[in-house]
């Protein structure tokens, strides 16, 4: 029995049989995940989930794969971005778990209401899925600094925006996701240490030269 | 893990009780145990140390690893004293032994000598209590240098026109260059402008048990793994520890200064770990537990004797308060200058430091540094440019593109002090210990906010020059959140006008001290805690020196 069975079985468990069928459908992208969360265990066990149902879990991870997609380089699902949130659920972000219980079912419902033939997020494409997404957020960045600290999200869509961006940008040797792949697309090297020149701009660079008639006013 | 220190009896009448261990605490601490005195530094924060600090933004952003905690210190915030204040974060600060120095971006410029008399140059203006020190730059200088040299600033002496005289060169070269400071140094210099290596509390050179920087790009906002940067926890503590004489009592929260029917302080009072009441008796009390903290800890301990909070004779405890005002603008350039290598900033220039308010139509003055301190989360949530996508392909594209690519300009400046901006206890609102919460009254006087957009404009005349793909200002707006907390304390020789003689004494308590950003007059054009530093290392020797003579008893 190989293991990408024993959490393909994970993740059909407790799932009705119309989802069981659904996930069935989907399992390429879900492998993905799986396969992502296994090798950030660095375990060959199943990724297991704490806070999420296995059916929340395909929802959120759909999501997350909106919020920063999977195009030439991969995106949110490679990082196993659903993971991440499942375990931030039951740490760091506790206090979150509300947001998401309600704002799941409140997805789902606008999912319906969007698309009548559609229940879930995940069953919908990709453009119907951003068009869902508009419908909840349609703002831009406004180019505000570091509101990280001092701004804490209250709506779901802007939760699960913060937290997909941290699970995919968290050091990933310090917490975030092992492989990285956040921090390749941003072009950010994962050394611990750097030495000058460290950009384009620096590399030709003379060093720093006084103008002419600049006097030392240091009297030693 | 903390090191061997002495462990001193909360009975046994110590020579000094310091609260608060970080910038002004942590020398005052050495200082005072390295000239004989037993001292115990009293800090709420925990004993954290090199091996306890993470790049994880989560755990030191959102979490406050390092700093205050708005669920255990929650604060109000209004504009002015006739509105109700609202619950709202208002202030971060270091809250760990080391305090505020070890998170800091270590922006390291001194005070020029007009900060001190500008008052006197300038004359009055209305709707403040803009005042001069009882001290001078030249007072100051001897300070200034035993911190270049004791705690450790790289920098290069006389690159800038417009430094203060030195009585000595720095003690190590500056840090090396980044792109953004190239890119800075090559425009201001096209605009006629002075820009000069910036004077940064971080080795360039390792000292012993300290390494110099590696530039590994967590800075703001982290604790240093690897002691390069000059925080108190790096530097003070660890030779105040080495006399035998200091202990560091972390996770110890005070909340009263005790006093005698005679109105001298005989210690402090505070929560241990587990909540218990304990009272460290001492000679002397010195607090220096920050422009907001120490305001509070002396309104919390009013008494019979002093009903309106202990040293408040005037009226201006935790009054007068300046956050420094700031602006920055951000732009993207053709090609990577991974800024995220490295402390933030290279470069500095001072040409706008004194402004002439006949030719500007306003009071202030101001100096732009060339940083980005942004880590990756961070960058991500606030380090784009307007009108980019917040989720998806659009938002993806410009996190690959621009991250490599971004730099900051950072102008910082003057406040005017302004009495009824404050912190103050709030009527309703208690922290987790059940004590009267801060509560923040500040809005800015007009002239700051004109500063603030003047000195923008030549950010971005400098990033125009400078050839940026794109550039875009952050919005300036009041400030209702600080991270300098500056003159609730101030020093003078009026005890009407102010609550602390030039000696840190205060007017009303023979025996006790303050001496932090609460001490300062003026606010300088940002970068406090060099200031605060040479205060401390000056308070040591004229505390010692009363000691001595037993004009402390």
């Amino acid at each position: 029995m190989t293991s990408d069975l024993t959490r393909r079985n994970f993740l059909l468990q407790g799932c009705s049989s119309i989802t069981a069928i659904w996930v069935s459908t989907h399992w390429p992208a879900l492998l993905s995940a799986a396969r992502h969360a296994r090798e950030s265990a660095q375990s060959s066990a199943a990724p297991k989930l704490d806070f999420f149902t296995p059916e929340q879990a395909v929802e959120i991870d759909a999501l997350t794969a909106r919020i920063i997609p999977t195009d030439q380089t991969p995106g949110a699902r490679e990082a196993s971005a659903v993971y991440f949130i499942d375990r931030a659920l039951m740490t760091f972000a506790v206090d979150d778990q509300k947001t998401y219980r309600e704002g799941l079912p409140e997805l789902q419902a606008r999912v319906h209401e969007t698309f009548p033939s559609l229940d879930k997020f995940s069953a919908a494409t990709p453009e119907q899925q951003d068009q869902i997404l508009h419908s909840f957020d349609d703002q831009e960045q406004t180019g505000r600094r570091r509101p990280f600290r001092q701004g804490n999200a209250k709506s779901f869509f802007e939760t699960l925006r913060i937290h997909t961006i941290i699970a995919f940008l968290l050091d990933p040797d310090a917490g975030g996701d092992p492989q990285g792949l956040g921090w390749k697309l941003i072009g950010r090297e994962r050394a611990h240490t750097f030495q000058p020149p460290f950009g384009y701009y620096d590399k030709d660079y003379p060093g720093w030269q006084s103008l002419p008639g600049q006097t030392d006013k240091t009297r030693s | 893990m903390m090191p061997d220190q002495p462990k001193y009896k909360t009975s046994d009448e110590v020579d000094f009780v310091i609260v608060g261990s970080g910038a002004a605490g942590g020398i005052l601490a050495k200082e005072l145990s390295t000239n004989g005195f037993r001292v115990v530094v009293l800090e709420q924060g925990p004993y954290l140390t090199e091996a306890d600090f993470t790049h994880n933004e989560v755990k030191v952003f959102n979490q406050d690893l390092l700093t205050n905690h708005p669920k255990l210190q929650p604060t109000s915030v209004r504009k002015t004293p006739d509105e109700k204040a609202s619950p709202k974060r208002a202030l971060v600060y270091g809250r760990m032994v080391g305090g505020t120095s070890v998170h800091f971006t270590a922006n390291f410029w001194r005070f020029h000598e007009i900060d001190f008399i500008e008052r006197s140059k300038i004359g009055p203006i209305a709707g403040t209590t803009f005042a001069d020190w009882p001290i001078t730059y030249a007072d100051l200088e001897p300070y200034y240098t035993k911190v270049d040299w004791e705690i450790g600033v790289s920098g290069l002496a006389g690159s800038s026109p417009f430094d203060p005289p030195r009585s000595k060169p720095y003690p190590m070269p500056p840090l090396p260059t980044k792109c953004s400071g190239v890119i800075f140094e090559q425009a201001a210099r096209k605009l006629g402008w002075h820009p000069f290596p910036a004077p940064m509390a971080i080795l360039s050179q390792a000292r012993p048990g300290r390494s110099a920087c590696i530039n590994c790009g967590f800075c703001l906002g982290f604790g240093c793994e690897v002691g390069a940067k000059s925080s108190s926890l790096a530097t003070a503590i660890r030779a105040a520890e080495k006399t035998g004489r200091c202990e560091i009592r972390p996770n110890s929260y005070v909340h009263r200064i005790e006093l005698d029917a005679n109105g001298r302080a005989t210690g402090a009072v505070y929560f241990d770990e587990q909540r218990n009441v304990h009272l460290q008796k001492a000679k002397a009390v010195i607090v220096s537990a920050n422009g907001a903290e120490t305001p509070r800890l002396l309104l919390l301990s009013a008494n019979k004797q002093f009903p309106d909070g202990l040293a408040n004779s005037s009226g201006l405890v935790g009054k007068n308060l300046m956050f420094n005002s700031a602006a920055i603008s951000l732009a993207v350039f053709d090609h990577p200058l991974n800024d995220y290598k490295g402390f933030a900033v290279s470069r500095v220039f001072h040409d706008f430091y004194e402004l002439d308010p006949q030719k500007v139509g306003f009071y202030g003055g101001g100096g732009l540094d060339a940083r980005f301190d942004a880590t990756p989360v961070s960058f991500a949530m606030g380090g784009l440019p307007p009108g980019t996508p917040r989720w998806g392909k659009g938002f993806k594209d410009a996190l690959a593109h621009n991250f490599t690519r971004t730099m900051e300009i950072f102008c910082h400046g003057t406040s005017l002090p302004v009495e009824t901006n404050s912190f103050s206890l709030d009527p309703d609102l208690k922290d987790a210990w059940g004590l009267p919460a801060l509560r923040l009254t500040y809005k800015d006087h007009p002239d700051d906010l004109k500063l603030a957009h003047w000195l923008n404009d030549r950010a971005l005349e400098l990033l125009e020059a400078a050839g940026a793909q794109k550039k875009w200002s952050q919005p300036i707006e009041e400030q209702q959140f600080g991270v300098h907390l500056l003159g609730t304390c101030r020093m003078g020789n009026d005890p009407k006008t102010s609550v602390i003689n030039s000696d840190h004494r205060t007017h009303d308590v023979k025996n006790l001290f303050l001496c932090d950003g609460s001490s300062l007059v003026t606010s300088g054009r940002g970068q406090p805690t060099m200031t605060i530093e040479a205060l401390a290392f000056r308070a040591a020797d004229r505390i010692t020196a009363m000691a001595k003579r037993g004009d402390l008893a």
